[in-house]
């Protein structure tokens, strides 16, 4: 098995470096040709590992495929722990990067960028599978960072458009953010257990948990709380949690399918697995997992929020992509890892599939974003809208759809976890299900139904999308529905096994599962529950404001309008850190560019000692008169001075 | 000793054959049409390419001495009579097409050359204080007739007169210290001195004394300050051909003298002379560094560049270890082949009535001609010292050689000199590659000079990143 470990990983590698090196020989053709198969070979292999250790209970693998150095017993490699959670993992990267790659085909058909785009979102699969394989801390962040490098090289890919370069310049800073705490919480772990290595550390756990860290003087801190918060601004940055979530909406300025697989189903979910992954770690801090679901739960409510104001469709996917981010944190803030796992896999599908359909929108309505401009597209394009309707549904947790059974597991585990803040993230999430149904339906209403609101040409040329682009979205579509069913065995069963650790107080899907009797009456008491009726009343109000009386949602506009604003500006973060931090930074880096580089490092001892050179050049040279008599004066000069030295001394 | 004539002619088989080749082109030159003068080209570079084979094969490994022990083939001797013969190789290849154009295209440039060839060669197998100083006049002899070889040049004369007069000066200061040292000694051979000095009242005043005018006329030779004057004159003033000839296989020649003289003779009084090319090398690299900064005319600056590497060859050999002798060796090849090089790519540049003089005319060369651009690059950072290229790890060696004998503060100083002394190199990477070309003529060097000046550039590189052969052979060179 050792080999088709590494093939994993490396077959998408080998596309990206032929479709990137040698994209121009190979042409278009060959590019995708050899992504794509690098792609569906690595997708075939995770089925095959999936058999192995899932299906065939192999025993977890965990081993070194290669040391690249030892210091000071400190030991950096690349290696691979294989167990169910990683299995699961890799099938869902796999299989949803291998379907935007198809789709791509056909969304980027036109472009001139087209090998290079190929090339990167293969390379984006290996760097997201080194970080999901990794047994150590190094690979982890080495496949953190790549991820993070891609996604900021495909969110400025169409690099002559300013908004491009500028939100991609936005992602990779505030990313940077995130970074620093995890890589701060790297160094914590590798400070306090001198090891880089999954098993080592989690074995000191226990011990970690009774230490403490003094970072300012007189003040002790948990040494495992302050791990796991550094670890977590990380995933805060990547996972794109409130405050730092700042980059994701502007993130859409990339071509669709890139949304799609990795500001939706795979990268960004590189949080919440990390977290997953740690929870041997964050099962020992109460601090931490509090905070983890009180900021999940944050960010569920609030960014759904705004997603009911944005007219962009992409923005309208992305925000929800917050929302359901926040979703998933808040279950690992409640302990209920499998659950937020579980969420990871059933949104991957499902959201990867509205973005995608909302990429064959845009193309049909030739690069048209705008929702005002949209309506009506249900008659144009069939299949576009039906698996549309099934993302939706799904999206919104309508009973028999993925999502229901993911979201409604987390909000039951939510209402049982003590952890603090509970009472609050509990009112959050169960609130944010109304809020969910009601923009999602918006942009379904607004999209499809209605007046078509195009101009004359475009509607006249209006079309299904061909066969590339629809044919992911069925088969994204299939497992949007049927994934949730696997509901008791991923979340309640035992799957996991010994890849997530769950103290016995914290265990609130224990409890959930002692409930739990079949997925028929999972779905029947959903829909006594309150979820499954604040999800209709959303429904309901998109209809009554977005389709039956849309003068409504204009009236409701104008009342609500101190409401409205402060949505529209999306709470006012971007203002803020564009103010405090971009700004700040710029007036400090002014300062220090003006005095004390241009004039003190520059002007002064660089220029000036170059000036010094020159000027000390300028007069010596003067001595070069030419004249032979000088030249031989300055012969016997240096001759009687040599002779001096010796006579001297002697 | 048993040397019969047979034996000694054996041991001196390579300078036979120059000399003998030498006199044939001498002659056959004068029966050879001017049109078909390419005859004695080809003929030069197959008398090089001969004494290259006997040097090579006629070598058994050991250390054999000839003629009374005022000769010596030993492995220095072959492998810097080796780089003799190849950079003069590529100096007479890179002349032919500049010598053409100017119509001095005439046996007497390479019978001259070929002179000058053979006094390296007798200085490098020199043993005694005469044969050294027979073959040090053989070289100097022909190089002034070289300089003064363009005729009409009114620089050209002005350049052979200074070179001369000056020259005779330090040869008379050489031959004056030689010949004290004969009188405290009593004999020429350079191992019997070396006996006598290593007594203990061979360190005589009377002796230091002679020292100093030895050390006065090897500084003479390399160009160290103060002994420098002549250098950036005859650079400047011959035609550029001879400046190239004049500035790369010699400093080999002279490196030998240095070694013959001051390791094998005088070694004895390490400590002493350390301590005067510690004064000579701490001024030449001021010197050199500072005034390259403010030329403007391209052979200028590289006559006071190679001021400054003589400082660096210079601080290799005051570490009086063999380590430090390899590398000063390694030094002196490697910055004869640079210099090659580097006034090679002038004689590329020239055509007809034009050769670039200022460093303005290598602005946007990269546009004219990037192949010699790149290689000009190679040849300017090996000699900034800048990795992966050779000058980088010569003078990381030469540095390397002195800490591990203390000399750090000399140390320092050299590396913030050569720092200085990027700025000029980096100077003319900067006009070539970020600068609009001043004038449109295509450059169009011969073929094969431009295979060599490829081979010549490219080796900058090679040698960088794989300096441990070369420098394998120069430790072995020194007995390591």
């Amino acid at each position: 098995m050792e080999n088709v470990y590494l093939a994993i990983p490396l077959a998408p590698l080998a596309g990206a470096i032929v479709a990137g090196l040698f994209g121009k020989a190979i042409g278009r053709r060959g590019a995708h040709t050899v992504t794509i198969l690098g792609v569906a070979v690595a997708f075939a292999l995770s089925l095959v590992v999936f058999k192995h250790h899932v299906l065939d209970g192999a025993s977890v693998h965990n081993a070194a495929v290669y040391t690249w150095g030892v210091s000071e017993g400190l030991r950096m490699e690349v290696g691979f722990l294989i167990d169910n959670l990683t299995a699961l993992m890799l099938v869902v990267v796999t299989f949803v990067s291998l379907m935007v790659h198809i789709y791509t085909i056909g969304y980027m058909h036109d472009d001139p960028g087209y090998q290079r785009f190929f090339s990167y979102i293969a390379l984006f699969t290996f760097s997201m599978l080194m970080l999901v394989m990794s047994n150590n801390f190094l690979q982890l962040f080495f496949g953190w960072e790549a991820v993070g490098l891609v996604s900021y090289l495909l969110i400025g890919f169409w690099y002559t458009r300013e908004s491009a370069i500028f939100a991609n310049l936005k992602a990779f800073l505030v990313n940077r953010v995130g970074d620093f705490g995890f890589i701060l919480g790297i160094a914590a772990i590798v400070m306090a257990t001198h090891s880089l290595d999954y098993a080592t550390v989690f074995g000191q756990a226990d011990r970690l948990a009774g230490e403490t860290i003094s970072i300012f003087a007189g003040r002790e801190w948990s040494l495992i709380t302050v791990i796991c918060l550094l670890l977590f601004v990380g995933a805060m940055g990547k996972s794109a949690q409130m405050p730092l979530h700042v980059w994701l909406p502007d993130s859409m300025e990339g071509p669709t399918p890139i949304s799609a697989l990795i500001h939706a189903a795979t990268m960004v979910t590189a949080g919440v697995f990390m977290v997953a992954r740690m929870s041997p770690l964050f099962e020992y801090s109460e601090v931490a997992l509090g905070v983890v679901l009180v900021i999940g739960a944050l960010t569920a409510f609030f960014m759904g929020l705004v997603g009911v104001v944005q007219n962009d469709i992409k923005r309208v996917i992305a925000y929800s992509t917050l929302s359901q981010l926040g979703y998933m944190t808040a279950a690992l803030g409640a302990s209920a890892y499998a659950a937020g796992i579980f969420h990871l896999m059933t949104h991957a599908f499902f959201k990867a599939l509205l973005f995608l359909a909302a990429g064959s929108v845009i193309i049909a309505l030739h690069h048209e974003q705008d929702m005002r401009k949209m309506g009506g597209l249900r008659r144009y394009m069939p299949i576009t809208f039906w698996t549309s309707v099934v993302g939706s549904l799904a999206l919104a947790g309508i009973p028999g759809l993925a999502g229901f059974f993911s979201k409604d597991t987390i909000i039951e585990a939510i209402h049982l976890s003590e952890a603090p803040g509970a009472g609050l993230a509990y009112w959050l999430v169960l609130l944010s299900v109304f809020v969910t149904a009601l923009y999602t339906f918006r942009l379904l209403f607004l999209v499809f139904f209605g007046e078509p609101r195009m101009d004359a040409h475009t509607r006249e040329h209006l079309h299904e999308s061909p066969k590339v682009v629809t044919v992911p979205l069925v088969l994204l579509a299939i497992p949007s529905v049927i994934s949730g069913y696997l509901v008791g065995w991923v979340a309640f069963g035992d799957y996991f096994g010994g890849a997530i650790v769950v103290h016995e107080a914290h265990d609130v899907l224990g409890e959930l599962a002692r409930e739990y009797h079949g997925v028929w009456g999972f779905m029947l008491h959903g829909m006594m529950a309150p979820p499954f009726w604040l999800a209709l009343a959303g429904i309901a109000t998109a209809w009554v404001f977005f389709h039956w009386r849309p003068e409504l949602a204009e009236a409701a506009r104008l009342t609500l309008r101190p409401v409205y604003v402060v949505l529209e500006r999306k709470y006012g973060f971007d203002e803020l850190y564009l103010f405090l931090f971009a700004g700040g930074a710029r007036r400090v880096g002014r300062f220090l560019w003006q005095w004390g580089d241009a004039r003190l490092i520059d002007g002064l001892l660089v220029n000036g000692a170059a000036r010094t050179v020159g000027w000390v050049a300028a007069r010596v040279r003067g001595m070069q008169t030419g004249y032979l008599y000088h030249y031989a004066f300055a012969m016997i000069i240096g001759l009687i001075l040599l002779l001096a030295r010796y006579l001297y001394a002697a | 000793m048993q040397s019969t004539l047979w034996n000694d002619l054996a041991a001196a088989l390579p300078e036979l054959w120059m000399l003998g080749a030498v006199c044939f082109v001498l002659v056959f030159d004068l029966f050879v049409p001017a049109a078909r003068r390419d005859l004695t080209y080809w003929l030069v570079q197959a008398t090089l390419a001969g004494a290259l084979v006997f040097t090579v094969a006629g070598h058994d490994g050991g250390r054999t001495l000839a003629f009374g022990g005022h000769y010596v083939v030993d492995e220095m001797a072959v492998l810097l009579k080796s780089a003799i013969y190849l950079v003069a190789g590529a100096v007479f290849l890179y002349s032919r097409p500049y010598l053409k154009d100017r119509g001095l295209f005439r046996g007497e440039y390479f019978v001259l050359g070929l002179f000058g060839v053979l006094g390296m060669m007798i200085m490098v197998s020199a043993h005694s204080f005469v044969s050294l100083y027979l073959g040090l006049e053989l070289l100097a002899l022909s190089q002034y007739a070289m300089v003064a070889f363009f005729r009409d040049s009114l620089p050209a004369s002005e350049a052979a007169m200074k070179y001369f007069v000056l020259g005779a000066l330090a040869s008379g200061m050489l031959l004056y210290g030689m010949s004290v040292l004969y009188g405290t000694v009593g004999s020429l051979d350079i191992a019997t001195v070396a006996n006598a000095l290593s007594q203990e009242e061979g360190r005589s005043a009377f002796a230091l004394f002679g020292l100093v005018f030895v050390v006065v006329g090897i500084a003479f030779k390399f160009g160290a300050v103060p002994f420098h004057m002549w250098v950036p004159d005859v650079y400047d003033g011959a035609p550029t051909s001879v400046t190239l000839y004049i500035g790369s296989a010699p400093k080999i020649a002279a490196f030998a003298m240095l070694m013959r003289l001051l390791s094998e003779s005088l070694g004895p009084l390490t400590g002493d002379w350390g301590q005067l090319l510690a004064v000579l090398l701490v001024l030449s690299m001021a010197v050199g560094n500072i005034i390259a900064i403010a030329q403007r005319r391209i052979k200028r600056m590289l006559a006071y560049s190679t001021i400054s590497h003589v400082g660096f060859l210079f601080f290799g050999v005051m570490a009086g270890t063999q380590e430090g002798y390899a590398a000063a060796m390694f030094y002196a090849i490697v910055y004869a082949a640079m210099a090659a090089g580097a006034f090679g790519m002038l004689l590329l540049m020239s055509r007809q009535g034009y050769e670039p003089e200022h460093i303005d005319d290598f602005k946007g060369l990269n546009e004219r001609h990037p192949w010699l651009a790149f290689l000009m690059l190679l040849l300017m950072f090996s000699m900034a010292g800048i990795p992966p290229t050779v000058g980088f790890y010569a003078k990381l060696a030469v540095i390397q050689a002195a800490v591990n004998v203390g000399e750090v503060w000399i140390a320092v100083y050299a590396v913030v000199l050569s720092v200085i002394g990027a700025f000029y190199y980096l100077r003319v990477v900067k006009y070539m590659y970020f600068d609009k070309p001043e004038e449109s003529h295509p450059v169009q060097p011969g073929m094969d000079a431009q295979v060599i000046m490829g081979i010549n550039g490219l080796a900058m590189l090679a040698l960088g990143v794989f300096p441990g052969g070369l420098m394998a052979l120069c430790l072995r060179a020194v007995g390591y």
